[in-house]
C-alpha cells in the first residue's frame, strides 16, 4: 500500500484534477455506457427516475397540505397530511384509552433491555438482566391488560400498530422455541414423535394463514365446551405463533442437517446426555447457520400480522381503512395512509434484514 | 433389556428403548385424548345449534352471484359448483401471477448483478421495498388505485383496443370460427418438428462440430406454417374488439379490478423474492467456470446460456417452487378485496350455510394437495438433478 502511494506521488501531476477527471469519466463510462445495451438501460433509468421521483417529491412535500380539520380543507394538488395530527394516536394505539398510553410506551421501552439481555452477553447486571428478560412477557401482559391495581383494558381495545407489535413480538418469542422442538421432533429416533412433528409442520405450512385464522375465529369454539371461551385476540395470536413455528421448524432443521454427524457422535462419546448434547453442542452451531432463515421468518410473521383485518381486528392497516372510509376524509387520504403504513413496516423489516446480514458476517467464524 | 420378573423402575427409565416406548405411549394417549375431547365437544356443540354435519349441503342452491368465472355458473347453481368456480379462480390468478412473477423476477435478478450503478440501485430499491411491505397492503393499494381510474365513459384507451377504467381492463377477445382448430394443430406440428430438428441438430453438432443455422429455420417454421394454414382456411380466428357504447364497453374480455389488482400485487411481491433467488443462484456459480468459458473463447451470451444458467438453475429451482406455492397461498388474501377465489367464495358459503367445519376442511384439502403436488415435483426434480451431478 505504502509503496503504491509513494509511487503515485512520484508521478507528476498525479493528484491534479486531470487524473481525477479521467478516473471519473472512465468510471462513468464503465458503469453507464460500456455497451449499447448498458447505455440504453442508463437512459431509461434516468428517464424513469426523472418521471417518478420528481412528481413523488412534489406530491409528498412541495404540493402537500399539512393542516386542516377535514379532507375538504386539503386543497393542494399533492398529498394531504392534515389527518396525521388528529389521527396518529389511533394509528399507533388503536382504541386503547388515551390516558393509559403510557403503559404501552413503557412496555415498548422495557422491551429494549429485555431484548438486549437475550441478544448480548456481558452487559452489566447480566444475571438480573436475564431474569428480567424471562419475566418480561408477564410484565408486558400485566402492563397492557391491567389488573392488580391498574385499570383493566380488554383486548378489543387493542389496535393500531400496537396490535401488530403485540401479535408479532409474542409470535416471535414463542415460535422460536416451539420451532426448535418441532425440528428436533422431526429428526427424532422415535417414529411416533417424528410422524406427529412431520404432520404438524406440513399441515401448518401447507395452508394459507388466513384459513388458520378462520379456524381460530369460527371453528376453535366448536372444539371446546360451550362454557370455555378464549379471547379472540389470544386465539389469533396462538394461530399466528403455530403457523410461524412450522416455518421456523423447517429453517432450524436446515441448520441441524448442516451439522456433521461427527459432532453428534463426539458429544455422545464425551458422555453427554441427549438434551445436554443438543443444548451445548448442536443447537449453538445449528442456530448460527440458520440465522438468516430465522430472521426471514420473523419478518414474514411480522408482515403477516396485518392479516388480522380480514377477521375484523383493527391493526394499523385496519385503522388506515377506517380513516379512508370516514366521511370527513373519504377520497382524500388513501395514498397518504398507505404510505405511512408501508413506511413503518419497511423501516422495521428492512432494519431486521440488515441486522441479520451483519450478524451472519460477525458469527461467520470459519474464515 | 427389561427384566420382567424383577421390575426395577430406575432401570426402566434409564434404558433408552423402554423410555422411548414410554414417551411415545404417553404422547399417543394424550393426542388421542385431546382428539376425542374435541370430537365430543364438536358433536355436542353442533347438536346444541341443531346443525347436521356432513357434505350434503354442497348440493343445495347457492343463490349468490359470482361475477368472475371460468365455467358456467349462476345464482341457481349449487354450493358445490360455487366452490369449484372459486377454486378455478384461485388457480387462474395463481397461474397468471406465477407467469408474470417469473419473468419479472428473472429480469430483476439479472439486472441487479449488472455493472450499471443506476440500474442496480433502482432495481435494488424496488426489491427491498416490495419485500419488506406486507402483501395485503400492496393488494389493497393496487385495488384502490384501479378503482380510482376514470369511469367507463372516459376510459383510457390504448389505440382504441385496450381500455382502462374503474371497472377494470377491457381487452379484445379471440373469436374461434370453424377451422380454427387446424391452425392450432399446425402450430403444434411446427413446434414438434422444430423440437425434433434442434435435437438432431445438437447431436450432429456434437458429432461433427459444425453448427447449422437453426434459429431462422425454426422461427420461420413456427411462424409461416400456422400463418399459411390460417390464410388458406380464410382467417378462422378473429378478434372481437371492445366498442365504446353509450354507457358501456361492448364485447371483448373484461378483467375485473379485483383480479387485476391481485395479479399486479402478487406478481410484483413474489418477483422481488424470485429476483433474490435468481441473484443468489447466479452468484453461486463459481467464478472459475466463467473464466474457463472465457478462456475457451465462448461469446458472452453463450457463457450465460450454456455455462452459468444450467448450473444456477440447480440452485434456483427448489426455492422457486416454494415461492410459487407462497404466491398461490397468498392469493387467498383476495377475500380482503372481494375477488371471488376459493377462500372468498367459501367464506360466503360458510356464512350462508353455517357449515364451517366442512368448508374449512375443503380449504385445507385444496391447499394441502397443491403443496403435496409441489413437493412431489420437487422430489422428482431433485432426483433428476442428482443424476447429472458427478
Amino acid at each position: 500500500m505504502k509503496m503504491a502511494e509513494e509511487k503515485k506521488q512520484n508521478i507528476p501531476g498525479a493528484n491534479s484534477s486531470g487524473i481525477k477527471n479521467l478516473r471519473f469519466t472512465s468510471w462513468i463510462k464503465q458503469n453507464f455506457f460500456s455497451n449499447v445495451l448498458n447505455s440504453t438501460l442508463t437512459v431509461l433509468a434516468v428517464c424513469l427516475l426523472y418521471s417518478a421521483l420528481i412528481p413523488f417529491l412534489d406530491w409528498a412535500f412541495f404540493n402537500a397540505d399539512f393542516t386542516g380539520a377535514t379532507g375538504k380543507e386539503c386543497t393542494a394538488s399533492g398529498a394531504c397530511w392534515a389527518w396525521l395530527d388528529q389521527r396518529i394516536n389511533q394509528f399507533l394505539y388503536g382504541f386503547y384509552p388515551s390516558e393509559e398510553y403510557w403503559r404501552v410506551n413503557l412496555t415498548i421501552i422495557l422491551l429494549v433491555p429485555a431484548l438486549g439481555y437475550v441478544l448480548f452477553d456481558g452487559l452489566p447486571f447480566n444475571k438480573i438482566g436475564k431474569w428480567f428478560s424471562l419475566f418480561y412477557p408477564f410484565l408486558a401482559a400485566f402492563l397492557l391488560l391491567g389488573g392488580f391495581g391498574l385499570e383493566g383494558v380488554t383486548t378489543d381495545k387493542f389496535g393500531g400498530f400496537m396490535l401488530n407489535l403485540v401479535a408479532g413480538l409474542s409470535g416471535i418469542f414463542l415460535s422460536l422455541p416451539l420451532g426448535i422442538l418441532l425440528a428436533l421432533g422431526r429428526r427424532s429416533k422415535l417414529p411416533l414423535v417424528r410422524w406427529m412433528s412431520i404432520g404438524f409442520i406440513e399441515v401448518f405450512r401447507g395452508v394459507p394463514l388466513i384459513t388458520l385464522l378462520f379456524v381460530a375465529v369460527i371453528i376453535l369454539q366448536l372444539f371446546l365446551p360451550p362454557e370455555v371461551t378464549i379471547d379472540k385476540l389470544f386465539r389469533v395470536m396462538i394461530m399466528i405463533t403455530l403457523f410461524a413455528s412450522a416455518y421456523m421448524a423447517e429453517v432450524v432443521r436446515g441448520g441441524l442437517q448442516a451439522i456433521p454427524q461427527g459432532q453428534y457422535e463426539a458429544a455422545e462419546a464425551m458422555g453427554l446426555k441427549y438434551w445436554q448434547s443438543i443444548r451445548l453442542i448442536i443447537l449453538p452451531q445449528a442456530l448460527k447457520v440458520s440465522i438468516p432463515g430465522i430472521v426471514n421468518t420473523f419478518i414474514g410473521l411480522f408482515k403477516d400480522t396485518t392479516l388480522v383485518i380480514i377477521i375484523g381486528l383493527f391493526d394499523i392497516l385496519g385503522q388506515a381503512r377506517l380513516l379512508q372510509s370516514n366521511p370527513d376524509w373519504i377520497g382524500r387520504v388513501a395514498y397518504e395512509t398507505f404510505f405511512l403504513v408501508a413506511l413503518l413496516f419497511f423501516v422495521i423489516c428492512f432494519s431486521m434484514s440488515r441486522y441479520s446480514i451483519r450478524l451472519e458476517k460477525r458469527l461467520n467464524t470459519d474464515q | 433389556m427389561i427384566n420382567l420378573r424383577k421390575f426395577e423402575p430406575k432401570r426402566f427409565i434409564t434404558n433408552e428403548r423402554s423410555r422411548g416406548y414410554a414417551i411415545q405411549l404417553i404422547l399417543l394417549c394424550s393426542f388421542l385424548g385431546l382428539f376425542l375431547f374435541f370430537v365430543i365437544n364438536t358433536i355436542n356443540n353442533l347438536e346444541n345449534v341443531g346443525l347436521a354435519s356432513g357434505y350434503g349441503f354442497l348440493a343445495d342452491t347457492a343463490s349468490f352471484d359470482i361475477n368472475q368465472r371460468i365455467i358456467e355458473y349462476s345464482s341457481t347453481s349449487t354450493y358445490g359448483r360455487a366452490i369449484i368456480v372459486g377454486g378455478m379462480n384461485t388457480i387462474l390468478v395463481a397461474v397468471l401471477g406465477i407467469l408474470a412473477a417469473t419473468i419479472l423476477g428473472f429480469v430483476c435478478g439479472v439486472l441487479r448483478l449488472s455493472d450499471n450503478f443506476l440500474i442496480k440501485t433502482i432495481v435494488g430499491t424496488y426489491v427491498e421495498f416490495t419485500r419488506n411491505v406486507p402483501v395485503l397492503l400492496q393488494i389493497i393499494f393496487w385495488w384502490v388505485v384501479l378503482l380510482a381510474l376514470p369511469k367507463v365513459r372516459d376510459s383510457i384507451s390504448l389505440g382504441e383496443t385496450v381500455f382502462l377504467n374503474n371497472r377494470g381492463v377491457n381487452m379484445p377477445s379471440p373469436i374461434m370460427e370453424e377451422g380454427s382448430g387446424y391452425v392450432f394443430l399446425a402450430l403444434i406440428i411446427a413446434v414438434l418438428i422444430s423440437y425434433l430438428f434442434s435435437r438432431w441438430n445438437n447431436k450432429e453438432f456434437e458429432k461433427t462440430g459444425k453448427r447449422r443455422p437453426a434459429y431462422s429455420l425454426i422461427i420461420g417454421l413456427i411462424v409461416i406454417f400456422p400463418a399459411t394454414t390460417y390464410f388458406l382456411l380464410g382467417s378462422p380466428i378473429g378478434l372481437e374488439i371492445p366498442q365504446r357504447g353509450r354507457f358501456n364497453l361492448d364485447g371483448g374480455i373484461n378483467i375485473t379490478p379485483e383480479l387485476f389488482a391481485l395479479w399486479i400485487a402478487l406478481a410484483t411481491y413474489t418477483a422481488a423474492f424470485i429476483s433474490e433467488i435468481v441473484r443468489a443462484g447466479i452468484l453461486s456459480v463459481s467464478k472459475g467456470q466463467v473464466e474457463a468459458a472465457k478462456a475457451l473463447g465462448l461469446p458472452k451470451n453463450l457463457i450465460m446460456r450454456k455455462i452459468i444458467f444450467p448450473q444456477a438453475l440447480r440452485v434456483i429451482i427448489p426455492p422457486l417452487t416454494s415461492q410459487y406455492l407462497n404466491l398461490t397461498k397468498n392469493s387467498s388474501l383476495a377475500v380482503a378485496i372481494g375477488y371471488q377465489d376459493l377462500v372468498s367464495v367459501g367464506d360466503t358459503v360458510l356464512n350462508q350455510s353455517g357449515h364451517a367445519l366442512e368448508v374449512v376442511s375443503i380449504f385445507m384439502v385444496f391447499y394441502l394437495s397443491l403443496s403435496l403436488i409441489t413437493s412431489l415435483f420437487m422430489n422428482w426434480y431433485n432426483a433428476k438433478i442428482k443424476l447429472v451431478e458427478r
